[in-house]
């Protein structure tokens, strides 16, 4: 029992280093130069969210189940936050406090928990397993806003006020892919790469199918699912598998993707990305990447917040919005005639005469 | 603001450590019968799906019925989730490190299949949004919180009481005896008369019921649905904390509040001062490698002062030798 | 169904094992090693973590992918080493500092990342070789002759190992240490070093396991690129019975297996690509239950050794 004792004693002796004390959240480091420079301009999204008249900065924080660098989820929510950032004038004017990795949904509860204890302005919760705990703190502080997506649901049938939920269309960006991927591949064989085939994933994917379907109805659109968000190097061995067996057109979600750009790019295969920019991993091989961009979102209800409504608001991110985005990658010689298809799908999509999900 | 640092940070700690504190338990039994149980992770799934499944199917009875029985559903699926290694390793020799770590990818996949389809929220199917989580529980099986506005909930308690009935069933039973005779040496316990596969498979089950019921625990008391990445990791950490105590259940008490600590303070360091997660979790291991390896010093100067006052031939009673609680990989040999 | 049986099928299957058993087997075999000698280093994903991140940040900046090779199993030795040191001489619950060994080097990998390289990146790495004549050899040429050099420095490791086990005084010397280190220290063999080249040799395989993956299979890093696969990689040790070429067996059924589902889905058989998944995990236990063989596990696994205890 002695040594026991011991080794818990020394146990509780480090625990104070890491326990450090901190009685108000810092801002992130990274977020210095931004301060530095005046916004030159203020651009659309965030005209609503100016400062707050009290000259006390907004404080924005959010709670995250990948990491900020996954080029993916994660870092598309964190790209849109520092751009608001910057267009609201630094961290004077706003502040982010972000917990990362937190697949573990009982510490994310107790991160959204403490936030809100906090005194944060606005609690985003970025990732639809979090709903439940949510919606639990929400109804405990219903002073503070919250955000959560991807959903739809803000609560209101559970007398909540004071949650925005945001989505993101992912099957119409998958369907100009489709549309793309279609068009580029010369032996009409298509590859996709998904984790678990649910939720956003499944979305993009039934939309990316559809949009191939649609242009070449022959087309063979062969599916691999690795059962993981994070199993990079499976999703490596599923892009060699989608190659052998024939496909010269790839795509794929969640963070996992970037083990399949890696083997596209070895065998000179065309990559069409989705959430977060993927062109820089492989300059000459991403055709487009559909962006989600959270900001003008996440503006809106910072706006909205400043002006004393904490929620009650569903977001969609839809190409017809400007949330999604299609970004054809400079860097790579996109023929017209797919360029101007692609773009013809994208507008259908957006005046509502393609569904992208008919069907499915 | 640390993991003891207030009462949100004290309510933290406690609901984290009643997960730890369970699959510690669980793990402990294991061990002591010599069957190494790495399949916390899926026990603990098994666990929460079934008691998801029972609670909603039976959604009529009355709390004071199906609460319990919702809770002994998962203890019964955790149980039978580990079975399956037990038997495997008993009749069949299967090493159960193996089986254990197949079967928590098994679990996964099928929870992952579960939530989306046959157990998928009908309200998610009317929205047309499909997120992958179960109906939420009736409100008459959840398990009460004990700070209000916090997750800590009654689960602790009950892990504190079965604590202590896990030390009186290894020591003071004759369950709990030949649990231990199994694992310390199973040649001697078989000419004892003692049916050595039954109690391993037994003592794997009875592990895994742990871990299962830590699994319903976290649904009925915390998520209060099934939704991906409930499980977060107890089933591994669960080890530490076993080893950590000693896989002495009395041990163990301490030793997950503890690392529940540990964990919770880490998270809120991120959280105050905003250093990546990764510098945490290096720190955390650095932490484990250290303090496991303290012991060695330890135990030096103990020897040391026992080899002195020994020499002086005194009769003070703090010279009597530590008692020595061999680990069952030492006694195993 | 039909289309699972063609020739061109089959040949991609088993090429594809054949690619995905690399980073497995160089984790199993090193630690096959340190378990043969006593030590059980469950660190291995860590050290796994941190080669692959050494091999890909030096072959980032230099291009030079030996000198990445070189780097991802110097690291991997210091890992090793860091094991040894933990267990060896501080005489560490090995099971523990195996696991505290391992979030240090996910912590440690991920935080370096973070610093020095910020977002995911690729580079060129190891090209495929196709080795001449052998590589024209009909269909076994493409599944085993048509890779990149790791690939075949790690099946040239298993031979390698079990010389080393079964044939030299070196190898008599890790099994005596491993079964009974008393008798082997009565005889004058050095248990302690003995324990520690194992297990920093196993570290340096481990670290050119990561290095497979980030400079050889993917090209890229990212956070937690292993995401497991050293844990996979121990079990797989005890699947083989504590022989390279029983690792090696087991390595290759686990990712045939894997491999075989990848091309089910692909090919379009409808089974839910959940169980489709799970396919790897449940005939890895119904083999490990079929009782043809005793493994011959080292009687002192996971003891330290002190003389006269």
């Amino acid at each position: 029992m002695k040594r026991l004792l011991v080794r818990l004693m020394v146990l509780a002796l480090l625990l104070p280093a890491l326990i450090a004390c901190g009685g108000t959240p810092a801002t992130p480091p990274a977020a210095a130069p931004a301060a530095e420079e005046a916004p030159a301009e203020e651009a659309p999204a965030a005209e609503e969210a100016a400062p707050a008249a009290s000259g006390e900065p907004f404080r924005v924080a959010v709670v995250m189940p990948s990491s900020t660098t996954d080029l993916a989820w994660s870092q598309a929510m964190y790209d849109a936050l520092r751009a608001i950032q910057e267009e609201m004038g630094g961290e004077a004017a706003m502040e982010i406090s972000f917990s990362e990795s937190m697949f573990n949904v009982t510490d994310a509860a107790a991160a959204l928990r403490d936030y809100a204890t906090d005194g944060n302005n606005l609690v985003i919760a970025h990732g639809t397993q979090y709903g439940t705990s949510l919606f639990e703190v929400a109804r405990d502080f219903p002073e503070t806003s919250f955000a959560w997506g991807t959903a739809i649901d803000t609560g209101e049938a559970e007398g909540l006020t004071n949650i925005f939920a945001y989505n993101a269309k992912a099957a119409e960006g998958g369907y100009i892919n489709g549309v793309i991927a279609a068009l580029l591949s010369q032996d009409d064989v298509i590859g996709i790469i998904g984790p678990v085939e649910a939720g956003d994933a499944k979305d993009y994917i039934d939309g990316f199918e559809n949009g191939v379907l649609a242009t070449k109805p022959d087309a063979s659109v062969q599916k691999t699912y690795t059962g993981s968000f994070g199993d990079t190097a499976l999703a490596a061995e599923a892009a060699n598998v989608q190659i052998e067996a024939g496909a010269d057109v790839l795509t794929g979600s969640a963070q996992q993707v970037v083990g399949a750009i890696g083997v596209a790019q070895e065998n000179n295969v065309l990559w069409l990305g989705t959430q977060s920019s993927q062109a820089s991993l492989a300059p000459e091989l991403v055709v487009a990447t559909q962006l989600y961009d959270w900001s003008g979102v996440v503006g809106d209800m910072i706006g909205k917040i400043q002006s004393g409504e904490l929620g009650g608001t569903a977001y969609e991110l839809t190409l017809e919005n400007g949330g999604l985005k299609i970004e054809f990658n400079t860097e790579y010689d996109l023929p017209a005639e797919v360029q101007t298809a692609a773009e013809e799908a994208i507008q259908a999509v957006q005046s509502g005469e393609i569904d992208p999900l008919a069907g499915s | 603001m640390g993991g003891f640092g207030s009462v949100s940070g004290i309510t933290q700690t406690l609901a984290k450590a009643t997960p730890l504190l369970l699959v510690g338990l669980g793990i402990a039994i294991a061990f002591r019968a010599s069957m190494i149980n790495i399949g916390g992770e899926g026990q603990i799934m098994a666990g929460a799906m079934a008691s998801t499944m029972c609670a909603l199917a039976l959604r009529d009875l009355p709390g004071i019925v199906l609460l319990p029985l919702s809770a002994l559903a998962g203890t019964l699926a955790g149980g039978f989730w580990a079975f399956i290694p037990g038997i495997l390793k008993a009749r069949l020799g299967a090493n159960e490190i193996l089986t254990t770590v197949m079967m928590n990818g098994i679990a996964l996949q099928l929870t992952n299949f579960l939530l989306r389809g046959p157990m998928l929220d009908p309200a998610q199917i009317a929205a047309g949004t499909n997120i992958p989580q179960s109906e939420a529980l009736p409100m008459h099986v959840w398990l009460p919180r004990l700070v209000p506005r916090t997750l800590f909930h009654a689960g602790f308690i009950v892990a504190i009481v079965l604590a202590v009935g896990v030390y009186i069933l290894l020591w003071h039973t004759t369950l709990g005896y030949r649990i231990r005779a199994v694992g310390q040496n199973r040649f001697a316990s078989r000419y004892a008369g003692i049916p050595v596969p039954q109690y391993m498979t037994l003592s794997m089950t009875l592990s895994g019921c742990f871990c299962g019921l830590a699994g319903a625990f976290e649904i009925m008391g915390v998520h209060r649905r099934v939704v991906e990445g409930f499980s977060g990791g107890y089933g591994f950490s669960g080890i530490v904390v076993a080893l950590f105590g000693y896989l002495h259940p009395l041990g163990i008490i301490p030793a997950s509040v503890l690392f529940g600590g540990l964990l919770v303070g880490a998270d809120r360091m991120q959280r105050a001062v905003q250093v990546p997660s990764s510098l945490i979790i290096a720190l955390n291991g650095l932490i484990v490698l250290f303090v496991v390896s303290s012991r060695v010093w330890v135990e030096y100067r103990n020897n040391r002062r026992a080899a002195q006052q020994a020499s002086q031939d005194t009769n003070d009673d703090t010279a009597a030798p530590l008692p020595t609680r061999p680990t069952p990989e030492q006694e195993r040999a | 169904m039909d289309e699972l049986f063609t020739t061109a099928t089959i040949v991609g299957i088993l090429s594809s094992a054949v690619r995905l058993a690399t980073p497995y087997l160089y984790a199993a075999i090193g630690e096959t090693l340190a378990q043969r000698s006593g030590v059980l280093n469950l660190g291995v994903d860590g050290i796994m973590l941190m080669g692959a991140f050494s091999a890909f940040y030096v072959v980032y900046n230099t291009e030079n992918l030996l000198t990445g090779l070189l780097a991802a199993a110097g690291v991997g030795l210091l890992m090793g080493l860091l094991m040894a040191v933990a267990s060896v001489t501080m005489k560490a619950e090995q099971g523990i500092s195996g696991i505290g060994l391992y979030l240090f080097g996910l912590g440690l990998s991920s935080l370096l990342f973070r610093i020095m390289l910020g977002t995911v990146e690729s580079v060129d790495g190891f090209p495929r070789l196709n080795i001449p004549l052998l590589s024209d050899i009909p269909l076994l040429g493409e599944i085993f002759f048509n890779h990149s050099i790791l690939v075949y420095g790690a099946f040239l490791l298993v031979p390698l190992t079990a010389f080393l086990l079964n044939r030299t005084t070196w190898g008599l010397n890790i099994r005596a240490v491993g079964n009974n280190p008393q008798a082997a220290d009565a005889l004058g063999v050095n248990v302690q070093a003995i324990r520690y080249a194992t297990v920093c040799a196993g570290g340096m395989l481990a670290g050119i396991g990561g290095a497979a993956l980030s400079i050889s299979a993917l090209n890229i890093f990212q956070e937690n690129l292993t995401n497991g696969l050293g844990f996979i990689a121990v079990a797989l040790v005890y699947f083989g019975g504590w022989r390279p070429v029983g690792v090696l067996l087991g390595v290759l059924l686990f990712s045939f297996v894997n491999s075989l589902q990848l091309w089910l889905q692909v090919i379009g058989i409808d089974i839910p690509s959940d169980i489709a998944v799970m396919l790897p995990y449940i005939l890895t236990i119904i083999v490990v239950s079929i009782p043809f063989r005793r493994g011959s596990e080292p009687a002192a696994l996971t003891r330290p050794f002190s003389r006269g205890a």
